[in-house]
């Protein structure tokens, strides 16, 4: 079994989130912003990461430099999830090492979509 | 909806468009009928269709065969047949038109231009191999709806989310407002035509590579039979076909055979 860790500072948004990917077979773990996050990959690295950009304590994007700066940061593949929709965004992501954007709002299917382009499914 | 009324318009739909609309989906008359009788201020599909049948007026049965048509696409539909036609299919005939330099690929059922665009991107990611190369990719469809939307290359935010990685997005795509618009660099490389499947191909030309994808579902045997006949005269004898995954040419033409290991994908036999 796969496993993803949520990213969102909203609860409803981590808890939509879950129900999907544990229907697509994922084990999940939640954090509630970047510090949080960084804290449960140096713990253990999962093998997504489903990561929301605006958050409190750490952003989404410094939460990405420094997991990809960790001793094998390189291997969770992160897809950003996010209500930033313009491109100066997107690249920034992808500079930083994100694998996919999703673009809030979303739904199931875009998320089975996204993660199988990228090869979790 | 009187049996009489589904008759009428499932006859039509047969002549006009070679829709098999079967009892199980008179639904959808109702669900795509409304709007069309809303746009005329016609209370309701009953006097909709009562209209048709009254006035017999063109312009009117030309927008509810257009509605009654499904329009669904998304990039890179299916993933595996683009995975295909990259790595097999257009080594196989970039090799074949090696002499003359020039490819031409035809999307039999354009909807909204995802096909064509995801295989634009596709020839513009192989640049490098086609340098000097024409090509040219033709979207055709039966409803001028969505070969406007399809010239436009206007996608909702939520259309450019399926199918499309987010690398090709940010490379081909201008943000408009809410909205994501292809680049001029691969809209100019596709040219929509109003073709109906039912008419006679030829004055379309020949193409090396078609796209047939989720359309002779909605026919029955005979026209999927005639439609796979007409598409196997402009082809040469090194042209490759894709249906879709539902499709199959088995007991329907011997025009093409499968491609052993490349799933949707059929060669011509020579009969």
């Amino acid at each position: 079994m796969k496993s993803c860790l949520i990213v969102d500072d909203s609860k409803v948004i981590r808890m939509v989130a879950r129900k999907i990917l544990e229907e697509l077979k994922f084990e999940t773990r939640e954090a509630a912003d970047g510090q949080q996050a960084l804290d449960s990959c140096k713990e253990s690295l999962p093998d997504a990461v489903l990561l929301d950009w605006n958050m409190p304590v750490m952003s989404g994007i410094e939460f990405l430099r420094e997991l990809r700066a960790l001793p094998g940061g390189g291997g969770p593949i992160v897809v950003f999830c996010t209500t930033e929709n313009d491109i100066q965004h997107i690249q920034e992501a992808i500079e930083a090492g994100a694998n996919e954007y999703i673009m809030k709002p979303f739904d199931s299917e875009i998320i089975q979509g996204k993660f199988s382009q990228v090869g979790l499914l | 909806m009187k049996p009489e009324d589904f008759q009428f318009m499932s006859t039509m739909l047969k002549q006009r468009s070679g829709l098999v609309l079967n009892e199980d989906k008179a639904y959808l008359l109702e669900s795509r009928l409304m709007p069309v009788s809303r746009a005329h201020n016609i209370k309701g599909v009953e006097e909709l269709i009562a209209e048709i049948r009254k006035t017999n007026n063109e312009a009117l049965i030309v927008e509810v065969t257009e509605a009654m048509t499904t329009n669904e696409s998304f990039f890179f539909r299916d993933i595996k047949p683009f995975d295909m036609f990259k790595d097999h299919v257009l080594p196989h005939v970039l090799e074949k038109c090696a002499a003359k330099k020039s490819l031409r690929i035809w999307c039999a059922a354009a909807s909204n231009g995802q096909e064509p665009y995801s295989l634009a991107m596709i020839l513009k990611e192989e640049a490098a191999k086609l340098a000097g190369w024409k090509i040219e990719i033709i979207g055709t469809d039966i409803s001028r709806q969505v070969l406007k939307k399809a010239e436009q290359g206007l996608y909702s935010q939520f259309e450019v989310q399926r199918g499309l990685p987010i690398t090709l997005l940010v490379k081909y795509f201008d943000k408009q407002d809410d909205q994501w618009q292809i680049k001029p660099e691969i809209r100019s490389m596709v040219q929509y035509k109003y073709y109906n499947l039912l008419d006679s191909l030829t004055a379309l030309g020949h193409f090396d590579v078609v796209f047939c994808r989720n359309v002779l579902i909605y026919f029955d045997q005979p026209t999927k039979g005639k439609v796979l006949e007409e598409i196997s005269k402009l082809m040469p004898d090194y042209g490759m076909l894709f249906l879709g995954g539902a499709e199959t040419v088995l007991g329907v033409s011997d025009k093409f055979a499968p491609v052993a290991g490349q799933r949707g994908v059929y060669a011509l036999t020579g009969k």
